[in-house]
């Protein structure tokens, strides 16, 4: 299968055989992702430009980045940048792009990574774009998926529980996961649903579908629990946040009525959504799903670079 | 209506195109997507509400001295898509189609997110992919919001 030079900007542009693929090399480099250990990206330089702060998402990529032997440019924030003086983005990528062998980007803006790919001529990989896309997240999510339950990615019943309206998380989530045939329970107020054109996608793939706004009818059945973050940030309205901000805890008490094998996940950060009590329940997979980040960009990376392991 | 009307109406171009059948109150978005604009030196006949057997009413735009590339005018089926084209040369009718539905749409209509990167002060042309012809369905091919209704109003 060839990767090389390829833009990742959404799962939507991969067929479930490309998914699996990544997954594959992912679980080969694990090992790499806690020790190092590998140079397939000696004398390479990967950009991470990141117009929006990030925690979790651009340290795995300096992460990926380091364990393979490469080097990092870029910046965290847009305000050290050219872009205060008036640069376009697209001026920024022509620069970067004779600077670095891929970029990884993340920015405010919907659209913006798959922009950048038509003007760059080096791989670019999306990092997260506004409400959009955030394609190596769902990756992870899948992989920890596939590495912590117990039964095919195509058996599970995920339900997916908070902001469904702006997650993107959740939004590449439920594309990638209607490749493999799984079940899915979006729980979500109402003024948060999942947009109408997904849910069409959806049920036009075939997906077998519940929306419901109380947790309690999806916990049941659940084998991923796939818990986020209501986003302040994204509200143009806080009053509409504070209506719903608070809507779904899960604390220890709520797991009794749970299956033994259900997991929890969440793309983090958390506010309040995840009592730390769950966290040291069996059911805690969050952290994990964190540290798969890095197996998982390994893979991204050495692919577009058309690194063979 | 008597012989004047008429020759008023349908007089006759020596070469260009004339867009029949167009929705009625749609010739004004017409030209728009034409590019025909107030600082446009082209000849142009705009008739609006002319009475119309199969649709009621209709408006037929006549560009003098220019024939419309395919593209342009299969642009015009999102807002019309019963329109019909005549290319005129020496007077007569040298071709005759119908609009057909593009597979792309590109610099001509406004993504209806504000939030896309195609909004912004960036060097870059909106574009669309056409999913559905009936009824139309476009998808911004940056930040894929779909855009269904209200097509018109969101013409640059």
């Amino acid at each position: 299968m060839i990767f090389g030079r390829r833009h990742i900007i959404s799962t939507k542009d991969f067929s479930r055989e490309e998914i699996d693929f990544i997954l594959d090399r992912a679980e080969r480099l694990e090992p790499y992702a806690r020790k190092g250990g590998l140079d397939l990206l000696k004398d390479k330089v990967v950009a991470t430009l990141f117009f929006e702060p990030s925690t979790r998402t651009r340290l795995s990529f300096d992460t990926a980045i380091k364990r393979l032997g490469g080097d990092t440019i870029g910046f965290d924030s847009a305000e050290s940048t050219s872009v205060v003086k008036g640069e376009t983005l697209s001026d920024t990528i022509r620069i970067i792009e004779s600077y670095a062998d891929a970029i990884v980007i993340r920015h405010p803006r919907e659209g913006a990574a798959r922009m950048a790919s038509e003007v760059s001529s080096v791989p670019v990989i999306n990092a997260g774009d506004g409400a959009g896309h955030h394609p190596t997240q769902t990756l992870l999510d899948l992989y920890t998926m596939r590495k912590e339950c117990r039964k095919p990615l195509g058996d599970l019943n995920v339900a997916i529980v908070g902001d469904l309206r702006y997650g993107r998380t959740v939004h590449s989530l439920a594309y990638a996961l209607s490749l493999y045939g799984a079940s899915l329970s979006l729980v979500s107020p109402e003024p948060l649903r999942m947009p109408e054109s997904i849910i069409n996608y959806l049920r036009k793939h075939g997906v077998t579908l519940v929306e419901t706004p109380r947790i309690e009818d999806a916990l049941g059945q659940a084998d991923v629990l796939y818990m986020t973050r209501i986003q302040k940030e994204r509200f143009p309205d806080p009053s509409e946040y504070l209506r719903v901000a608070g809507s779904y805890r899960i604390t220890p008490d709520t797991l009794e009525s749970v299956g033994n094998d259900m997991i929890i996940m969440h793309p983090l950060p958390r506010v309040n959504e995840i009592d730390p009590g769950v966290d040291s329940t069996r059911h805690a997979r969050y952290f994990q799903q964190a540290f798969y980040g890095v197996p998982i960009r390994m893979a991204v990376l050495s692919l577009v670079m058309g690194k063979e392991i | 209506m008597n012989v004047s009307d008429r020759e008023l109406r349908v007089k006759p171009i020596n070469n260009g195109t004339v867009i029949d059948h167009i929705e009625s109150g749609q010739a004004l978005n017409v030209l728009k997507i034409l590019g025909i604009g107030s600082h446009s030196k082209t000849v142009v006949s705009l008739l609006m509400n002319v009475p119309s057997g199969a649709m009621g009413a209709k408006d037929v735009v006549k560009v003098e001295g220019r024939e419309l590339d395919p593209e342009e005018v299969d642009t015009i089926a999102l807002i019309s898509p019963r329109a019909t084209i005549n290319i005129i040369r020496n007077y007569e009718v040298a071709e005759k189609f119908r609009v057909g539905m593009p597979r792309k749409v590109v610099g001509i209509i406004k993504c209806g997110n504000p939030n896309c990167i195609s909004n912004s002060n960036e060097p870059v042309s909106s574009k669309f992919m056409v999913e559905s012809a009936d009824p139309v369905l476009l998808r911004c091919s940056y930040c894929e919001f779909v855009l269904d209704k209200n097509i018109a109003d969101n013409l640059l």
